[in-house]
């Protein structure tokens, strides 16, 4: 969320994405929320059917239909919709071909199944289909993503998408590659066109989760390079759970490098009343030399991270799990840092 | 995530030690599949079971599906490939051991070309794979890598060369796509609407079929265009007199799965999503009849001070903080306080999952202060969960 992302017309798709277990679906909802502070409304959009939104928010899982999940401060609003390819096939075809009946034999062909499941990127195509349709809605929009709605305003302040893992997330978004080899004229094409046009437009920002570990902050720096040779606009980098760091930089420095005060170590819990001293001393002594090299390891990927020229924006690590107050601390952590 | 743990773990919900060593040396174990969520460490899983069975003796052979490139590297794979190659081991088990290990990274179009090579005739097989509905299908990702994930293991243990196959499974969209793929993939190419697309228009099979047919192959001209629908015509009609039951060769490997020898191995990590994760594979598992050996739960943290709560701890770095002396002392308790109460949640989430599964075996690795990325932390771990 640069300075343009940040005055809020630019950027209205944000596609969050994140390699498994780094928190993108908290990270998601947070960012969801955060955008919504002030009054305003945003669409969170779960794609790969886990239902990771509904368990977060403690709510019933989500039907194909946007719903309202959750406020935000001064009036703000998070609705909430699981996509699902195959509803929105037959959305699709409803609305644009007025094919209601067509849906319904194609589902018992097996067509719907296959163009949901096996076809190459049609999958993809009416996921991202969908959540581009939302971010261009506008009020009173009959027939949605039709003609050009004037001056009207847009339903959807912002969109936020809990997208799939940062391994696959440029081939998720570069719909237009992946329906190029099966389509190069026709329908599907066009439809593709057009979300390919939004996805690129600055608009959209895809923004990375990570953690301070190797294989995550690898696979972030990868996909950074996917996303960005694939034409799209990479936004933030957030780094997620955070640790604090406990003890000085130079206390951490003489710990890695195997020089210790335990002596201090064991007059301070003699201090502290605890029993057994010594043992206890001992032990934690371990326990401060696993945190610095841990503590320096994070500092070398820092580092690489450093490299990037993308905003970096960082959350706390929640040792009592997340749910919906702690969405609300980690959204207004965001907001302090600019969203 | 709204429930928040109540104290201590749940009473009598100690899962039973899942003994890998047992799994990995019994002869009678053929196949091991590695399931999981994404970010649990399923591949480092996997390639540090192939690297403890070769230590039990076993001639192993682990096939990866887009492994981390350091970890790839550490096996000495350098790019999809599709026959394994043999790793290097002797350095890191320290003497040359009766067993071996063969690690592959699996290229998914690759083996769905060798299919096609193998069962078509030299001029079918060129059609086939010149076609670019073919190339589409092969090289995606619906499906096709799982599918073809399944079809590696059926050949491999065909091929008789190893004697333990253990597979680490795509990271799918859904956990559970790689038990579905290639039922779904053998039913669609058997479907009706392939015989539909794939019959010549003035033929009987229409007349047979009835007026819905013109409707659906009209439909989906109009929906991707004609082309494609000629693609698809294509493609399946060269596919499909080459095939014939595919989806009996789905049938095949899903009951490769099922039988005697296999054990499913389920890789989590103590968090709450890859937690629930695995409960929904455990009861897929059950719910298919596959055999599943125990749990793996990775990165566990444990403290290394004992009897020492996050409340006493924190307490006593507070008593140091407002008499402003001692800050290490009192900095290592607010550490140890924080390790404490992860530990605790930990506990009780894995404590959540061995409640609802009772008598499921699992093991666990602890949670390292950093990644691992070679052959020795890879021997490491395998002997943490094999307790050797």
């Amino acid at each position: 969320m640069s300075a343009r992302d940040r005055d809020g017309d630019a950027v209205r798709l944000h596609v969050v994405t994140g390699k498994g277990g780094t928190g993108k679906t908290t990270v998601a909802a947070s960012l969801a929320l955060a955008l919504a502070a002030g009054g305003r409304t945003v669409l969170l959009v779960e794609v790969e059917g886990r239902q990771g939104i509904a368990r977060l928010f403690g709510t019933r899982p989500l039907p194909y239909e946007e719903r309202a999940i959750a406020a935000a401060p001064e009036g703000g609003r998070v609705c909430a919709l699981a996509v699902d390819a195959e509803s929105a096939l037959l959305e699709y075809l409803e609305m644009f071909y007025g094919m209601r009946r067509a849906g319904q034999v194609l589902t018992r062909f097996g067509a719907v199944d296959f163009a949901t499941t096996i076809a190459p990127g049609m999958r993809d195509v009416l996921l991202t289909g969908k959540a581009t349709e939302a971010v261009r809605r506008r009020e009173g929009d009959r027939r949605r993503g039709g003609r050009d709605a004037g001056g009207r305003s847009h339903v959807y302040d912002a969109v936020v998408v809990d997208a799939p893992p940062t391994g696959r997330i440029a081939q998720f978004l570069n719909v237009n590659a992946e329906v190029a080899g099966l389509a190069r004229v026709g329908p599907i094409r066009n439809h593709a066109d057009k979300v390919m046009a939004t996805l690129r437009s600055t608009r959209t920002a895809v923004h990375f989760v990570t953690v301070l570990e190797e294989m995550p902050a690898q696979e972030t720096l990868d996909g950074i390079g996917e996303i960005r040779a694939a034409g799209l606009n990479v936004g933030s980098l957030i780094i997620n759970m955070v640790r604090p760091p406990f003890f000085a930089e130079p206390v951490l420095r003489e710990v890695a490098g195997g020089s210790f005060d335990t002596g201090a170590l064991v007059r301070g819990v003699k201090a502290a009343g605890l029993e057994d001293a010594e043992e206890t001393a001992r032990t934690l002594a371990q326990e401060v030399a696993e945190h610095a090299q841990r503590v320096a390891g994070e500092s070398g990927i820092r580092a690489r991270l450093d490299g990037l020229d993308r905003p970096r924006l960082e959350l706390p690590l929640l040792s009592r799990g997340v749910g919906p107050e702690e969405l609300d601390d980690l959204a207004e952590r965001l907001r302090e840092q600019g969203v | 995530m709204s429930e928040q743990e109540p104290g201590g773990r749940a009473r009598g919900t100690a899962a039973p030690d899942f003994d890998v060593d047992a799994l990995l040396s019994d002869g009678d174990t053929r196949i091991v599949v590695c399931c999981g969520s994404g970010g649990v460490g399923k591949t480092t899983t996997a390639a540090a079971l192939g690297v403890r069975a070769a230590e039990l003796g076993r001639h192993a052979v682990v096939i990866t599906v887009d492994p981390a490139r350091r970890l790839a590297q550490s096996m000495g794979l350098r790019e999809l490939d599709n026959s394994p190659r043999p790793v290097e081991l002797s350095a890191t088990l320290g003497a040359e051991g009766p067993g071996s290990l063969h690690a592959m990274m699996l290229d998914m179009k690759r083996t769905f070309d060798e299919i096609v090579e193998a069962h078509a005739d030299p001029e079918r097989a060129r059609q086939i794979l010149a076609n670019p509905f073919y190339q589409s299908l092969s090289s995606s990702f619906s499906g096709t890598q799982e599918y073809m994930a399944m079809e590696k293991l059926g050949q491999l243990r065909q091929s008789g060369d190893w004697d333990l196959i253990v597979v680490d499974t795509p990271p799918s969209r859904s956990a559970l796509d790689f038990l579905d793929a290639p039922e779904r993939l053998g039913r669609f190419l058997d479907s009706r609407l392939i015989r539909i697309l794939g019959a010549p228009p003035a033929t009987g099979a229409f007349k047979v079929l009835g007026a819905g047919v013109g409707m659906v192959t009209g439909v989906i001209a109009k929906i991707v265009g004609a082309q494609v629908l000629k693609d698809v015509q294509s493609f399946v009609s060269a596919f499909d007199a080459v095939f014939g039951g595919f989806q009996e060769r789905a049938d095949r490997t899903y009951r490769l799965l099922q039988a005697r020898g296999t054990g499913f191995v389920v890789v989590a990590a103590p968090e709450d999503d890859a937690l629930r994760e695995a409960e929904f594979f455990i009861e897929r598992l059950r719910e298919d009849r596959m055999p599943l050996a125990g749990i793996v739960l990775n990165r566990v943290h444990r403290t290394a001070v004992r009897g020492l709560p996050e409340q006493t701890a924190a307490t006593a770095a507070a008593e140091l903080e407002i008499a402003g002396e001692h800050d290490l002392a009192a900095a290592a308790l607010r550490l140890h306080a924080e390790r404490a109460r992860v530990q605790h949640r930990e506990q009780w989430l894995m404590g959540r999952l061995a409640a609802a599964h009772p008598g499921v075996p699992s093991a666990e690795v602890p949670a390292r202060p950093e990644d691992v990325h070679d052959l020795a932390g890879l021997a490491g771990i395998g002997r943490a969960l094999g307790r050797g």
